[in-house]
């Protein structure tokens, strides 16, 4: 069933990889199965986000503006997750995604993502444990870099 | 209001109470008779001798002489029980209708209350002495004054027949009464005076259940529930000390009644005897006054109950008429009475305040000297810092409230002598917080406009006759006779005739004040009648059209997917694709299909019936297993499950019998409660795979059946889907899409009413779809629109009857920026040429007026144009800097 192949998608996503699995069933149940046709704006830079996509099929491209006009900086597909900073704070989309075939994805909005984890406080602990260990590796890599140019 | 409960009794029902008395005088002489006849049957026609008897010329063997008298006795119950039925019908009539008119007055004097009492008094009080305090009142005063003399008419009766039969014994049976009489009420008073405070703990009770209720936000907020349960503990403490009290003192009455009851008998059985014995006492008149004495404890009884009953209507009334009478209340004939000539206002009008103060009780006094003079042509802004008066300047000047010092008037009359009906038909006032009622956009905006009944409902002469007999009985109870069903809108003031050309108008005033989109997209979301509307449903139909061939054009990937007799619709619910019809009535809605026996015939048939009740299994067990352990009251629970909160634990032990005992073993009645969830599925936008193709297709062939067997009896509870026709039941949106928004498009809502607007426009229905708006509920208080919406739906209701003068106080302070422009836009165009009093949040605003009125500390200090008052560096120049 469609459910459970969302489900998947969801687990496979580093930010969620540690939750129940039945409060991924909850979070797939209620949110939205949305296609994207090719060429439409998944999300466009500088829009404020209001939810994250998981790419359950096609293919997008990730376009970040540049003065010499739009620079692709990546190729996103099934189990990517699109702009997943934007459910935990409001910040500017950092870049455009295009569809570049038919896309259908699983939208996560901001909105029902809070309400999950004010019901879920566990849920909430283990984003944050994902998250800071996200920014242990940033730091280190910053560190790291920060050698490298001192060396340099 | 009379002062006391008697007053009020004698004043409206006296001629009806003296008939009712002369009715109980004429029943004593039966009663006497029918106490005497016992005695002639027992010691003249059991024990008598000497027959035949003649009687009325007749001579009468013993038998025959035993049966006419048995008769005759027979004959007086009769006649006893008329007059008590009589009497009960009569007192019962007269109490109903002193209730109505209790009930009336109390209702017509709370809208007569100056406003500042209302920020004192909780709803709470007041209304339950409205509803139900003053019940137990109208029994009382239908027994005023015929109960007591009937029960002691019947006390004295007998005991005179007891004295007369034997005065020994008669006295030994009347000794107690007086001992009773005067020991029995002192008891009772203590027990009143309880009564009376436990009235008002109540009273105290439930005003704070309608605070905890009104600010339960905060409770939350400040988690201050516990706080407001112990206060709540504590009163019903007090409540519980009371009514104990009470208990102990009732019984204790009881007790002592009931033993000075059983000792009369004492008497009878010692002293009757001793006299059977002695000879001196015949054995039919110790029966007759035995029998006579039992029929005595009736009449006593109720005599002490309308003692106590009148203590407590005394007490009763006595509180409620002090509730309702405070002071500076609006005099009757200002408001109540139609006045014969209205003064006119108009814009050569003028409205002066001199040195006009403005007291709300001893301690508040928040205009001290106003002094100033409006004409009404002109705007006039009033400003000033929050608390120094300018509030109640507003409403002083839109007649809400009458000044306490000084001088206010219009055109030289006084305005605390102008009757209300002057301001009310002749001015508008837009406050803080609209005033809103908890009915449709249309009625809330013609309120402004129903004054008085102006035409008479048309009514067929049998619904006339009626009504004249309910206006009648009105009359009886001092009611108004005014009939709500008939025509009470005052088309002349708003300038616009009945029916569509006044429809036309609130249309035009919502979109002046910037309703008009939101008017739209409740339109579309209303349903109509077409019936009532000629030429409606073609041009939807048209609009249909349009939207199809737009749809069917290449490359445009559909937002919709159209309903279709032969095609399974995957965004539309199973019950939707098994009726493809809206249902009519509750015997086809979604929760009761499952229960229909048609319906479940229909799917018996297509084979689909075990197969839709292990869906449903299936989406149960999905359910339990998601929404387990939500709390029951989240959101999350309303928007998404198909299961409420309650039924959740049900659904897990039919789930679990099922896995015990399979389908098979389960009740009927569990069964039909699993078929119930499948209807509610959208296989698009819920996902769960669970209507497959071979399901589809047997649901279409369901869909088939059901609509070649539909017995005649049904066919009125459903209303088919048909491309070519309007559906009556379905809203304007449903009927133009003729489907279902596709799910999981990006984009898809917003394509939808951009495609909507556009055919909408095409085949000119926009103005009926806004009609279709009017019928759309406010809620309570307007609570299911936003606060912008409702300040904008005041301001509408205001313009409607185009006011010589328009009093805007504070509205407009919780709404949006760009709301806010709008408003004063269209008030300053559709006022042009009236008078507009704005008192308002912010200095800044006054730039546009013709005038800013500074007002602080309660005086009117400043008064000139916007510009000139700026330069002239004072107060308001000071307060425009803050």
């Amino acid at each position: 069933m469609a459910l459970n192949e969302e489900v998947e998608a969801l687990r496979a996503i580093p930010l969620f990889q540690r939750i129940e699995a039945s409060r991924l069933r909850l979070l797939a149940f209620t949110s939205e199965r949305v296609r994207f046709e090719a060429d439409d704006l998944v999300v466009r830079e500088g829009d404020i986000g209001d939810a994250a996509y998981i790419v359950l099929e096609g293919r997008a491209e990730v376009l970040v503006e540049t003065p010499q006009g739009p620079l692709r900086v990546a190729e996103l597909g099934r189990n990517d997750i699109i702009g997943e900073i934007a459910i935990l704070i409001d910040v500017p989309r950092t870049a455009t995604v295009r569809a570049t075939e038919a896309v259908t994805a699983l939208r996560i909005s901001k909105e029902l993502f809070f309400r999950l984890v004010e019901e879920f406080p566990q849920m909430a602990v283990e984003i944050m444990r994902e998250l800071a260990q996200r920014l242990d590796r940033t730091t280190a890599d910053l560190r790291e870099a920060r050698a490298q140019l001192a060396a340099g | 209001m009379e002062k006391t409960i008697y007053g009020f009794v004698f004043r409206h029902s006296l001629p009806q109470q003296l008939f009712l008395l002369g009715l109980t005088a004429a029943s004593f002489p039966v009663l006497y008779v029918s106490l005497e006849l016992p005695k002639q049957i027992i010691n003249d026609a059991i024990g008598g001798e000497g027959f035949p008897r003649s009687l009325f010329g007749l001579e009468l063997g013993q038998i025959q002489y035993l049966m006419v008298l048995s008769f005759a006795f027979l004959g007086l119950v009769l006649l006893n029980g008329a007059f008590k039925f009589a009497i009960n019908t009569g007192k019962g009539r007269l109490g109903e209708r002193l209730l109505r008119r209790l009930r009336y007055d109390l209702y017509s004097r709370l809208l007569r209350f100056p406003l500042p009492v209302f920020k004192r008094v909780g709803q709470g009080e007041i209304i339950p002495m409205v509803t139900q305090e003053v019940e137990p009142l109208g029994g009382f005063m239908g027994d005023a004054l015929a109960q007591p003399v009937y029960q002691l008419g019947i006390l004295v009766t007998i005991g005179a027949f007891m004295l007369i039969q034997e005065p020994i014994l008669g006295l030994a049976a009347l000794a107690l009464y007086p001992f009773q009489m005067y020991a029995i009420p002192k008891l009772q008073r203590r027990v009143t005076a309880l009564a009376k405070q436990r009235v008002q703990h109540v009273r105290r009770l439930s005003d704070r259940i309608g605070e905890s209720i009104s600010t339960i936000e905060a409770v939350h907020a400040d988690d201050g529930s516990n706080r407001l349960r112990a206060d709540v503990a504590e009163r019903l403490g007090g409540i519980y000390d009371i009514r104990f009290e009470i208990f102990r003192r009732k019984f204790f009455i009881k007790f002592l009644n009931n033993f000075l009851a059983q000792l009369t008998p004492f008497f009878f059985y010692s002293i009757g005897g001793y006299l059977i014995i002695e000879g001196r006492l015949s054995f039919g008149a110790m029966v007759a006054v035995l029998a006579a004495y039992k029929d005595m404890s009736a009449p006593w009884k109720e005599l002490l109950a309308y003692y106590q009953q009148q203590a407590d209507a005394r007490i009763k009334y006595d509180q409620v008429v002090q509730q309702f009478d405070p002071p500076g209340m609006i005099e009757e004939a200002l408001q109540v009475e139609e006045p014969e000539a209205l003064p006119e206002i108009g814009p050569d009008s003028r409205l002066a305040f001199e040195n006009a103060a403005y007291a709300e009780d001893e301690i508040s006094q928040p205009v001290r000297s106003a002094t100033l003079s409006i004409g009404l042509a002109e705007h006039v802004a009033i400003v000033g810092p929050s608390g120094g008066g300018k509030e109640e300047l507003g409403l002083l000047a839109a007649r809400l409230a009458t000044v306490t010092g000084g001088r206010a008037h219009l055109d030289g009359a006084a305005l605390a002598e102008l009757p209300q009906a002057v301001f009310g038909r002749q001015a508008a006032y837009v406050g803080p917080s609209a005033s809103l009622f908890n009915a449709s956009l249309h009625e809330n905006l013609l309120f402004g406009l129903r004054h008085r009944p102006l035409r008479p409902a048309d009514a067929g002469p049998e619904e006339a006759a009626r009504r004249e007999a309910r206006a009648a009985e009105a009359r009886r109870s001092g009611n108004s006779d005014a009939d709500f069903g008939a025509d009470w809108v005052d088309y002349d003031a708003a300038g616009a005739g009945p029916g569509q050309e006044m429809v036309r108008r609130m249309v035009e005033v919502l979109a002046a004040v910037g309703l008009d989109e939101d008017l739209y997209t409740l339109g579309l979301r209303g349903v109509l009648d077409p019936a009532a509307h000629a030429g409606l449903a073609e041009r939807v139909l048209e609009a249909r059209a349009a939207l199809r061939s737009r749809l069917d054009a290449p490359g445009a990937a559909a937002p919709i997917e159209p309903f279709d007799a032969d095609a399974y619709n995957v965004n539309a619910t199973v019950a939707e694709n098994l009726l493809f019809g809206a249902p009519i009535g509750p015997a086809f809605a979604v929760s009761n299909l499952a229960g229909h026996p048609f319906v479940r015939s229909v799917l018996e048939e297509a084979g689909l019936l075990d197969r839709l009740e292990g869906i449903g299994l299936q989406v149960a067990k999905i359910m339990v297993e998601l929404f387990a352990d939500i709390d029951p009251g989240h959101e999350l629970f309303q928007q998404y499950s198909f299961i409420e909160a309650d039924d959740l634990p049900d659904f897990r032990a039919i789930a679990a019998r099922a896995d015990r005992l399979g389908l098979a073993g389960l009740e009927a009645e569990e069964r039909e409660r699993l078929l119930g969830l499948p209807f509610l599925l959208i296989p698009e936008r819920h996902r769960l795979g669970l209507i497959d193709d071979g399901i589809r297709a047997d649901l279409l062939t369901a869909r088939r059946l059901f609509r070649e067997r539909l017995p005649e009896a049904d066919r009125a509870s459903v209303e088919f889907f048909d491309a070519d026709r309007y559906t009556a039941r379905a809203s304007l949106q449903d009927n133009i899409l003729f489907g279902r928004i596709r799910h999981g498009q990006a984009h898809g809502a917003a394509r939808v009413s951009a495609l909507l607007a556009d055919v909408i426009d095409e085949v000119g229905i926009r103005e009926a779809v806004m009609e279709a708006g009017l019928a759309f509920e406010v809620g309570i208080a307007g609570s299911r629109l936003t606060q912008t919406q409702r300040q904008k739906l005041a301001f509408a209701r205001a313009l409607l009857k185009r006011p010589a003068l328009l009093v805007v106080n504070m509205a407009t302070a919780g709404v949006e920026r760009v709301a806010r422009e709008m408003l004063f836009l269209a008030v300053r165009t559709a006022m042009e040429g009236r008078g507009v009093i704005w008192v308002l949040e912010a200095p800044e605003l006054a730039e546009g007026f013709s005038r800013t009125v500074m007002v602080e500390e309660g005086r009117t200090v400043e008064d000139g144009g916007y510009e000139a008052l700026k330069e002239a560096g004072g107060p308001f120049a000071r307060l425009l800097r803050q």
